[in-house]
């Protein structure tokens, strides 16, 4: 008998190893496959096991977390939800994160590896680091300014700093609240069907991810590109333009909306928006140049981040001339974001560079510890300094006394353009209202921010809709709000 | 080996005291309880200080009650069996008090669940039992005069339960006061008494009648006259399976039958017999009962439900639990296994192990199981008389398919059945029942160490 005990015995230990190596197989060889599994919870739980960092406006934080007690323990809040929405986008336990909410995660959750104390240390201690802060480069009251005079209707404004690519505001509406999508009740699933399903698009960042016809505001493009490639060589001197311009190898004319747009100066015609000078000036910088200076600007870059990605602008390679002298004016395929043309005011403003814009200060740790901090960096050299001495006293010529005097700021030099874009089939849309500017302290070395506000607004009447009569107040406000006034 | 003919019914006389005396090692198990009482006190202590940040108030009651509970089946053992393998107190006491961690530690997630003060009820009761078949079973050969007395008592408490509503699906809970009684866990002792009595008694028949096939010594077919009993466990086993849906336990029977068969006769033609029987039933049933068949189909696709969009089934999420705990676990209370929900605590508890103690825990927990099984193996070996041969292999055997059966259904290895882990799981019926194999191991062992002479076991 007892060999057959002994060959029993040997079964016992044949049925002890099969546990053991396919316990290994299980918790070892196939643990991460399992851990990813999407329908493991255990990477949401401890995704919200923690409060999530904080983002901060002016030293102010925006957000919050609030301790549910259910399985997905912290669920995100916001404090102004609606005004900061473009800027800290969602962080929903059912749908993901948006804007910085998604590009600071690894901060804000906690799992950047430079959140600890020392390298590696999480892996010893296996613990996880509490959430880092991100420290905004918005101005509060910048952003707020934006925000109450955009008043709901549908549009946007982005504001920089010139002399860095600090973004001081960025606002669209209308716009929504993120923490109706944080938690994961049946609420969050109506916010978000509701959201989706609305005409207005709130959860749409118009500020970065729309981009519109610039109209008239692009002539500070073609400004500049006469002006450096030597087109242009005195402001005041008259041009060989007609009134209207008949578009290159068309019988299509273009007319304006103002008298004296005949052989006017380059200043004369910027101060009153004359499209037939800007059109045949387009033109006769030609193709080459007109889209080196688009690019120069920013225009058809597709790797900006700030550090969410930004939805390029474009200016068309190719084009025929007729094309071309449209595009000069900021229509045809020309198209542009809200903060496309704040980078072009704020390189006049600023002699002619374009800085990289930004929105994150810095990241830190929970403690206050700096984690990062995002350096200045110049994109491009759009104009030389001489350029863009002249293109901001263009500019200036417009606040004081051409189409954008509502955006007069007393104390402070403002330079600024007015745009009305048509769109639509046979541009039977309700045109776009546009306003770029920059402001500059009196006593003050350097100009302290540039603006572009766009109001797409739908219900106005179509005489109403200016740049300088829609969206010159809201970039006055914003300036004002930046300095201090 | 015993000589073939020796007649197995008879209770063998005591042999005279040998010359020879094994040292008696209460010593070490004493020193062994200690360090057993003392690794379940960190463990609570340590769930304690992971899910609160102090140490759980009830430590010093928890840690004085279970050194209490051992030191006296500890005292009984001293007394009354001297000999016993040193081992096997200090090993149940570590698994049962690790079973009570876990439970308390999952009970922390369900708040309104708490089952770790009534194990703890059911633990004393499951010391008691030890306690008293120490001290009043003087010798395990007694048993063999109740063989029959025994199966009828099995049969009679496995067809109990289908007098009662199921519970989830099976019909192997009675309620009686309040308290849910598994008397399919009782069976398997009184299965293990007849086993072993019935096939001590009559091995010589099973061995010797039958007719060679192919004129091959070791494949000789059992003659057709006594295949009546082991077509009699069959059919109990299948229809275990049928009427009270509970897969793993007629698998338990059978397994152990075929395996002490084998023990008994030495016979290879047992086990083909026995395999063909099992495969033919489990196809059987595999394809008539949908219960059983959905297990299979869970087993081969585990995510099935997810790539359904169903979430993931239990399985899934016990499988999902094992691999969180990758090779060092996450420590005690900081798994999520009660995911797994239903049946966390009892047939899944070892996911929880597996998450919070990691491959490493979950390893060391088989290997004391494998040392159990090993030390009724080790007394069943040093043993002369078949009866008590043939129940330490029995029980030592329930022990060793019960935690394969359920530890490889959790973990993906076989599909999964419904089964208590020894002493880990919430159930008191199946805590109380270790506890008597135990004892009875105890017994057994102290026979086996007291009659040693100096010489190698027959």
């Amino acid at each position: 008998m007892t060999k057959y005990i002994r060959r029993a015995a040997g079964l016992c230990a044949v049925l002890l190893v099969a546990l053991l190596v396919n316990a290994a197989r299980v918790q070892v060889f196939l643990a991460s496959s399992y851990d990813d599994n999407v329908a493991n919870r255990r990477q949401a739980i401890a995704r919200y096991e923690q409060p999530r960092g904080d983002i901060l406006v002016d030293g102010r934080t925006v957000t919050g977390s609030a301790d549910t007690g259910e399985q997905l323990r912290f669920e995100r809040t916001y404090t102004d939800g609606p005004l900061y929405a473009p800027v800290t986008g969602f962080a929903s336990q059912l749908y993901g994160t948006t804007f910085l909410e998604n590009a600071g995660d690894e901060i804000l959750s906690g799992t950047d590896p430079m959140l600890a104390p020392l390298p590696l240390w999480n892996d010893v201690t296996r613990t996880q680091n509490p959430g880092g802060k991100i420290v905004t480069t918005l101005n509060s009251a910048a952003q707020r300014a934006a925000y109450d005079g955009l008043a709901g209707r549908r549009g946007a404004v982005a504001a920089v700093e010139p002399a860095t690519g600090k973004i001081l505001a960025l606002v669209s509406t209308p716009s929504y609240d993120p923490a109706e999508l944080s938690g994961t009740g049946p609420s969050a699933t109506r916010a978000w069907n509701r959201l989706n399903d609305a005409p207005s698009k709130p959860m749409l960042n118009r500020a970065i991810r729309q981009t519109y016809p610039p109209g008239s505001t692009f002539k500070v493009v073609t400004a500049a590109a006469a002006l450096d490639a030597g087109v242009v060589r005195d402001l005041d001197a008259r041009t060989e333009s007609p009134d209207p311009y008949r578009l290159p190898g068309t019988t299509t004319s273009l007319t304006n909306e103002v008298d004296g747009c005949e052989n006017a100066s380059v200043r004369y015609a910027f101060e009153w928006s004359c499209n037939s000078v800007f059109a045949k000036l387009g033109v006769d910088i030609g193709l080459g140049d007109m889209t080196r200076a688009a690019t120069d600007f920013g225009f058809n870059d597709r790797k900006l981040k700030i550090p969410f990605s930004v939805s390029p602008s474009n200016f068309d390679l190719t084009l025929d001339r007729a094309q071309l002298a449209l595009s000069s004016i900021g229509q045809f395929d020309t198209r542009a974001t809200p903060l496309q043309m704040a980078m072009i005011s704020s390189a006049v403003a600023g002699g002619g560079s374009v800085k990289a814009p930004y929105l994150v200060e810095r990241t830190t740790t929970q403690g206050g510890r700096t984690v990062a901090t995002t350096g200045q960096r110049t994109l491009h050299q759009a104009m030389s300094p001489a350029t863009a001495q002249q293109m901001r006293e263009l500019m200036t010529d417009v606040v004081r006394e051409g189409t954008g005097r509502n955006a007069a700021i007393p104390g402070a030099t403002v330079g600024g353009k007015t745009g009305t874009a048509q769109h639509g089939i046979g541009n039977s849309g309700v045109p776009y209202a546009w306003f770029i500017s920059w402001a500059q302290a009196e006593g003050s070395l350097e100009p302290a921010v540039a603006v572009a506000v766009v109001v797409e607004d739908a219900a106005a009447d179509r005489g109403e809709i200016s740049g300088g009569g829609n969206a010159g107040p809201i970039a006055k406000a914003v300036m004002k709000a930046v300095l201090g006034f | 080996m015993i000589q073939p003919g020796l007649p197995g019914t008879t209770v063998v006389a005591d042999p005279p005291t040998p010359a020879v005396r094994l040292p008696r090692r209460r010593g070490i198990e004493f020193t062994l309880i200690v360090v057993a009482v003392l690794l379940c006190v960190c463990g609570y202590c340590a769930v304690g200080l992971a899910r609160h940040g102090t140490v759980p108030p009830g430590a010093a009651g928890y840690g004085a009650g279970l050194g209490v509970l051992a030191l006296l089946a500890h005292v009984a053992v001293r007394f009354r069996a001297p000999y016993a393998d040193p081992l096997l107190l200090p090993i149940a006491v570590l698994l049962n008090g690790l079973g009570l961690i876990l439970i308390y530690r999952l009970d922390l997630d369900t708040p309104a669940d708490q089952a770790a003060p009534i194990q703890l009820i059911w633990s004393t009761l499951g010391v008691a039992f030890f306690i008293a078949a120490v001290l009043f079973l003087r010798d395990h050969r007694v048993l063999q005069r109740y063989t029959y007395v025994s199966v009828v008592a099995a049969l009679g408490l496995l067809t109990l339960p289908i007098f009662f509503p199921a519970v989830n699906g099976a019909r192997i809970w009675i309620r009686i006061a309040g308290f849910s009684i598994q008397p399919g866990e009782f069976a398997k002792v009184l299965l293990a008494v007849f086993f072993a009595g019935y096939l001590a008694a009559n091995r010589n028949a099973l061995a010797y009648a039958g007719r060679r096939i192919w004129r091959f010594e070791r494949l000789q077919l059992p003659a057709g006259r006594v295949l009546g009993p082991i077509v009699a466990i069959w059919l109990l086993s299948v229809g275990v399976l049928v009427l009270e849906r509970d897969l793993g336990t007629s698998l338990l029977f059978f397994g152990l039958f075929v395996i002490l068969l084998y023990v008994a006769t030495g016979r290879t033609g047992w086990i083909a017999v026995g395999l063909l029987l099992a495969c033919a039933g489990a196809m059987a049933v595999g394809r008539l009962e949908p219960h059983v068949h959905g297990r299979v189909q869970d087993w081969m696709h585990p995510f099935a439900s997810i790539e359904a969009g169903q979430g993931p089934n239990q399985l899934a999420q016990s499988l999902f639990s094992f691999a969180a705990g990758g090779v060092t676990g996450t420590g005690l209370g900081l798994g999520h296994s009660i995911l797994i929900g239903f049946a966390a605590k009892s047939d899944f508890i070892l996911a929880t192990a597996g998450e919070e103690l990691g491959l490493a825990g979950l390893s060391a927990i088989f290997l004391l199981y494998a040392l159990l099984v090993e030390r009724g193996y080790r007394a069943g070996l040093a043993l002369r008389d078949p009866f008590g041969r043939l129940l330490a292999i029995g029980l030592a055997s329930i022990v060793a398919l019960q935690v394969f059966v359920i530890a490889g259904g959790v973990t993906g290895l076989i599909p999964l059945t419904g089964m208590a882990m020894p002493f880990l799981a919430q159930g008191g019926s199946s805590v109380v029942t270790n506890w008597i194999i135990v004892a009875l191991l105890i017994r057994i062992s102290d026979v086996a160490r007291s009659q040693y002479d100096g010489t190698a076991a027959p």
